[in-house]
């Protein structure tokens, strides 16, 4: 390891001020800092000193993603081996599937590697193009505005593919995190000073502008013409609401984008995150609260011709993106409101939307992304709220 | 019927929101988003007028303007609706003035705190929008009262959670051609997708 530094320090003469790549800086020192740690510390007289910077912090939560990218590998490749099972071998046609055959591991959908290999082909090309394209456009504004590459790109990059269909055509990907990379985040000024989450941006860019490969019934499975709708979507359209089992749908193994499906993956993400303190257990709390209330109250009402109506918490909780969106999205700590009280009201409103959304608006199957979205609107107003009450509060105990 | 009305005043302010939907009265929702505390100011002042102004020009428009509302004065066949727009003007320019000058002599600390809003918006499309959108939906009376106020609070929350996010972004590193009213824009535009999240909703 050694060797690598040396050769990283012999480097530097060359990208920093005066030298031949001068302006490729922010490259050479964003792999440096990504493969050691910052050499940079605070010189001044700072009175608080912590091991965790931004790149811990992200790479945090990046370690809380990785169950959910498991389960993104094994359930992708889960979905399309038992529709393989089903149609017959032919069904399933790209490279993927040529890519399977030649290697001999076959479509069974028994074989949990064979799952996870499969679904890998499927996850890893949108992950890959992700990175390239949303990549480029960190580089770009990097070295046009002098600032540093950062670490939150990686975060961005990962979440995006994970609330991704598996047949989402790889230029779309792109198209998409250019929108999220530049629109949402960058001229903003980059990471810390956005206003809405990058990725949900960027998905919520594909999705008003190429609805047909991002929702429907055709997409949620990676094999050709295969009609399978995602559980909340058949929820909204018949009265005969459990086709999956309770447990199908917490464990992960159902139609969806590639990365949400799995509850117990987001768990694991939440005690990663709630354990370290990076993510707020305010905020995923609230929603939860938000969500269950919000859907009892909707029990109560009942509908005789929204069947949607009748859906109870537990099954709330477990499908769709629920779990995904309040632990890694909602809590998102650059675009959630950042008072304590601001983000009880915050998660409350998210949770309270998304069931709103699920069940009276019969255009979206699903609300998670959009509500998360709508609150980040309204977050800084919620703080702004808490700020002033505060000092109305301090100024009555000063006068006093 | 309550319901019918409580589904009219939430359509009014999220699914239909003046600002956000229908980008109307772009122009104060711009420039007057600067502070939180003005965009209060100015929200109030168009939940206001348009209380006032939608269910004025309704009443004018059924009473005044359409094909045989004269017919008590024996003109039955006069109709004036090609006189719409410039009356829903004309009401709108001279509610803004009564209001001002009633709030002027009884309520001086309401009167101050709207300040140059309330001449302001009498050329906000937005309050144009309201009168003309009650009138091609064919709103009865008490229909146009509560449009009017949640045509109002919609354009009133869209512009204070833009205030909030631009006071926020004063901590942003925006690109130096972007500044002001270029990310501004870029802004409304995003806010716009989130909103999006009502668009479908049948009430």
């Amino acid at each position: 390891m050694k060797f690598l530094r040396n050769f990283l320090d012999k480097q530097e003469k060359h990208f920093s001020k005066g030298g031949k790549f001068e302006k490729l800086f922010p490259l050479f020192e964003a792999i440096d800092t990504l493969l050691y740690s910052s050499g940079e510390v605070t010189p001044g007289p700072s009175h608080i000193r912590d091991a965790l910077d931004l790149k811990r912090m992200m790479m945090t939560v990046i370690y809380a993603l990785i169950p959910a990218v498991l389960m993104a590998f094994y359930n992708t490749g889960l979905q399309a081996n038992l529709a393989i099972a089903k149609l017959g071998e032919a069904a399933g046609h790209g490279w993927q599937a040529a890519a399977i055959s030649w290697l001999g591991v076959g479509f069974n959908p028994h074989s949990i590697l064979g799952n996870m290999l499969f679904g890998a082909l499927y996850f890893l090309p949108v992950y890959i193009v992700t990175l390239a394209a949303g990549g480029f456009w960190e580089v770009l504004f990097a070295v046009v505005r002098k600032h540093e590459i950062n670490e939150g790109f990686f975060v961005t990059s990962l979440l995006f593919p994970l609330i991704l269909p598996p047949t989402i055509p790889l230029w779309e990907v792109a198209v998409g995190i250019s929108f999220g990379v530049v629109i949402g985040k960058e001229v903003f000024g980059g990471v810390g000073m956005n206003i809405l989450n990058p990725a949900l941006v960027a998905r919520a860019f594909l999705f008003f502008a190429y609805p047909a490969e991002i929702s429907g019934d055709k997409v949620w499975v990676a094999v050709d013409g295969l009609s399978r709708a995602t559980p909340l979507a058949k929820l909204a359209e018949s009265a005969t609401p459990h086709i999956v089992a309770w447990k199908d749908a917490f464990l992960g193994i159902v139609p969806g984008s590639m990365g949400e499906t799995s509850t117990l993956a987001c768990l694991f993400g939440a005690f990663v995150l709630i354990a370290t303190g990076i993510g707020s257990w305010r905020i995923m709390l609230s929603i939860l609260v938000g969500m269950v209330g919000m859907s009892l109250f909707f029990n109560v009402v009942g509908s005789s011709t929204n069947p949607m109506f009748q859906v109870s918490p537990m099954w709330h909780l477990v499908l769709g993106g629920f779990a995904f969106g309040a632990v890694f999205m909602a809590t998102d700590p650059v675009t959630a409101a950042y008072t304590n009280q601001g983000k009880i009201i915050y998660g409350l409103l998210i949770g309270i939307f998304v069931v709103l959304v699920r069940v009276v608006n019969p255009a979206f199957p699903e609300g998670m992304m959009l509500s998360i979205l709508f609150m980040n609107v309204f977050a800084p107003i919620i703080d702004k709220i808490y700020i002033n009450k505060n000092i109305k509060r301090r100024l009555l105990r000063d006068a006093a | 019927m309550l319901e019918h009305y409580l589904s009219l005043f939430i359509k009014s302010i999220f699914i239909e929101n003046m600002a956000l939907a229908f980008f109307l009265g772009m122009c104060t929702f711009v420039a007057m988003s600067k502070r939180v505390e003005t965009a209060i100011g100015l929200g109030i002042a168009v939940v206001v007028v348009q209380a006032i102004t939608v269910p004025v020009n309704n009443l004018i428009y059924h009473y005044v303007l359409v094909k045989g509302a004269l017919s008590w004065a024996g003109l039955p066949d006069l109709d004036l609706t090609f006189l719409g727009l410039i009356t829903y003007i004309g009401v709108i320019a001279a509610m803004v003035q009564i209001l001002e000058m009633a709030l002027d002599k009884y309520v001086p600390s309401l009167y101050n705190a709207l300040g140059i809003f309330l001449p302001l918006i009498t050329v906000n499309c937005a309050i144009l929008g309201g009168s003309l959108f009650m009138v091609e939906r064919d709103y009865t009376f008490p229909e146009s009262l509560v449009y009017g106020v949640g045509s109002g609070l919609g354009f009133a929350i869209a512009v204070i959670a833009l205030a909030g996010i631009r006071e926020k972004m004063k901590y942003s590193n925006v690109p130096p051609g972007l500044r002001g009213l270029g990310i501004t824009f870029i802004t409304v535009g995003l806010m716009a997708i989130a909103f999006m999240v009502f668009s479908g909703i049948q009430l």
